[in-house]
């Protein structure tokens, strides 16, 4: 394995840019996954690494390698599919030899490894078997082996878990990351699919429009998002436009005067994590923030209780509480109060543009 | 709806099915069933039955030379029309470029012209090409191949395009992500996926470059009779069983090569 970087890639279709300046570096044996809404240039930028996409501008280095300009067969990566793309008319054994045969690996070499890569994946009583009587999940796993079997420098994963069904997709996300882990794969994932993400990597990359939005921990993304995108696609966030009136001083759009912390004096766009607002019958004393509202909808998750609480005639926040035994559960049209410390809400300065289906989405109303 | 209406569906449709059946099988069935009557004149009801008019086909030097010659035709161009074929329709399903419609379309043609018109374009085309160079065209072989050829192109154009358009291009990555360059891929995946389709444009071209009339009929030279040809010369003079023999020899060839090939790709799933 080794480490790759990826040193200013755009790529331009005409007038699009699909991908603009994409920098990353990332160590050998680490699992990367680039995040973002359909279209954000996640899939383009991997494609760029394994040699299916020639980047307009920027440089692709694999180990000590530039490979930048070479075809996708000379790459050494390991690329795994949605769609599995397991070779039809070939079967599991077949299917994982075909890498080791075209580096003419010699045939006790190859059913060596061949058998090493099922055994890997708990395939190998499955190896004379065609794809197609194969379930999704063991396909999956067949494309998996492939991908490994000629030991490749760096292995791609292009949404590998979204044709699977939701629970299977638990396990083999598990399956997939100890897997990478034990043989220190240097690794590249694509998803939409943040669950997903924040399961599976050692860092995070938020793409959109073709950019990078911020690279960091699960923990650097959700506690401190760099922008109200992130803040969207990233974990969810009721966002209440305004302004900072004076430092710690918010004023809502809907007349709301709010603590918040710090910030600079302008139009700025205040940021509420569901969990981190409190939702009480009685107000709640001594916190920075205690408003009253009225429960407009409540959604029964079972661990926990979602709902949307009316706190101005323009503004609504999203509380989640967790469903303790016994505990009261809202009704609909209810009087609460809502409550928070200044520093659970995070300010982005600025008017910003509504950009990509990840923030409308998640838009509070 | 009714529960009489609901079972009524299912026949209907079988019943529909089964008369188109009898409509197609209905004159093959009679040839048949004629190629073994004994009488020379054919009438109802037969006078009794004979091989005879089997027999007579080996005995005759038009029939036997007719079927080799078509033979090898059908061969030569079901292969130069999968060489022009094949790589056609890769440029047509994998390269967007301006006319690509047109083009799809103009591969087409031949199957939407009638065979007269395009047999007497050719054979216009052949005496004008052949008094520019001074070769000898009209009525060569390589001239009827070259006619065959282009009845053969339509299917393979059409049938490859149909398989390629249904082949999951991530595999052909998978393949060259594993180390396999473009030939390789090309050959070690991307044919095999679409080898149903190619062998059934292999077999439709035969087909129809095997039974083609009209075409032919300005093509052929002196001495040079394709089966087709010396059938409609034979009907000229003659209406005895013979013919019916005949015919009967080509739809067993033809279903032969059929249900061979289906042994071994399932046409069943491209066509």
């Amino acid at each position: 394995m080794a480490r790759l970087q990826i040193d200013g890639i755009t790529k331009r279709y005409g007038e699009v840019h699909a991908v603009r300046d994409v920098t990353l570096d990332i160590a050998d044996g680490e699992l990367v996954v680039l995040l973002g809404p359909s279209g954000c240039g996640k899939t383009t930028t991997l494609r760029v690494v394994a040699g299916f996409a020639e980047p307009t501008s920027g440089a692709v280095r694999l180990g000590e390698r530039d490979i930048t300009r070479l075809p996708p067969w000379k790459r050494n990566a390991g690329l795994v599919f949605q769609s599995y793309a397991l070779f039809p008319h070939l079967t599991v054994a077949q299917n994982v030899a075909f890498g080791l045969e075209m580096r003419n690996a010699g045939a006790a070499e190859t059913a060596g490894r061949v058998s090493d890569a099922l055994r890997l994946v708990r395939l190998e009583h499955l190896s004379e078997r065609l794809p197609r009587q194969l379930s999704g999940g063991q396909q999956q796993r067949v494309a998996l082996a492939r991908a490994l079997a000629f030991h490749p420098e760096v292995l791609l994963l292009d949404e590998p878990l979204s044709n699977l069904d939701a629970k299977l997709r638990q396990e083999v996300r598990v399956e997939i990351r100890e897997l990478q882990r034990k043989l220190g794969l240097t690794t590249v994932m694509v998803t939409h699919d943040q669950e997903e993400a924040l399961t599976m990597a050692d860092r995070l990359v938020v793409m959109n429009d073709g950019a990078v939005r911020q690279v960091g921990t699960q923990q650097d993304l959700y506690e401190h998002p760099v922008d109200r995108f992130v803040a969207g696609f990233v974990g969810r966030s009721t966002f209440i436009e305004g302004e900072v009136e004076a430092p710690g001083r918010f004023r809502s759009a809907g007349g709301l005067a709010l603590a918040c912390n710090g910030a600079s004096v302008g139009p700025a766009t205040l940021a509420l994590r569901p969990e981190r607002i409190a939702v009480d019958m009685a107000p709640h004393a001594g916190v920075d923030n205690n408003l009253p509202g009225v429960v407009e909808f409540v959604s029964y998750l079972g661990p926990a209780i979602d709902m949307h609480v009316r706190i101005s005639a323009e503004e609504r926040v999203v509380a989640q509480v967790p469903n303790r035994a016994g505990g009261p559960v809202p009704k609909v049209g209810e009087q609460v109060h809502v409550g928070w410390p200044a520093g659970n809400g995070i300010v982005f300065p600025g008017v910003e543009p509504v950009t990509g289906n990840g923030t409308s989405e998640r838009r509070s109303q | 709806m009714s529960r009489a209406g609901i079972r009524l569906g299912p026949w209907a449709l079988k019943g529909s099915a089964a008369i188109t059946l009898a409509y197609i099988l209905t004159p093959l069935v009679f040839v048949t069933w004629l190629s073994f009557f004994r009488q020379e004149i054919p009438s109802f009801p037969p006078e009794g039955y004979s091989l005879r008019w089997f027999a007579a086909i080996a005995g005759n030097d038009r029939f036997v030379s007719g079927f080799l010659l078509s033979l090898q035709l059908a061969v030569i161009a079901t292969g130069i029309g999968l060489c022009l074929g094949l790589p056609a329709a890769l440029c047509l399903s994998r390269i967007r470029f301006r006319g690509r419609e047109a083009l799809n379309s103009l591969l087409l043609l031949p199957l939407v012209v009638p065979g007269i018109v395009l047999g007497i374009a050719l054979y216009v085309f052949h005496v004008e090409a052949e008094i520019a160079t001074s070769l000898p065209i009209v009525g060569s072989l390589g001239g009827l191949i070259a006619g065959h050829v282009l009845i053969v192109i339509p299917w393979t154009v059409r049938l490859v395009t149909a398989s390629l358009a249904g082949l999951d291009r991530s595999i052909e990555e998978a393949a060259q992500s594993l180390g396999a360059d473009r030939l390789t891929t090309f050959r070690r995946v991307t044919l095999p996926a679409i080898r149903p389709g190619v062998v059934a444009a292999a077999l439709f071209g035969f087909v129809s470059s095997f039974g083609n009339l009209e075409m032919s009929l300005f093509l052929v030279g002196p001495g040079r009779t394709t089966l087709p040809i010396a059938i409609i010369q034979y009907l000229e003079w003659k209406i005895d069983p013979t013919i019916a023999a005949v015919s009967v020899l080509q739809i067993l060839l033809i279903a032969a090569v059929m249900l061979l090939t289906d042994r071994f790709v399932k046409i069943s799933r491209v066509v």
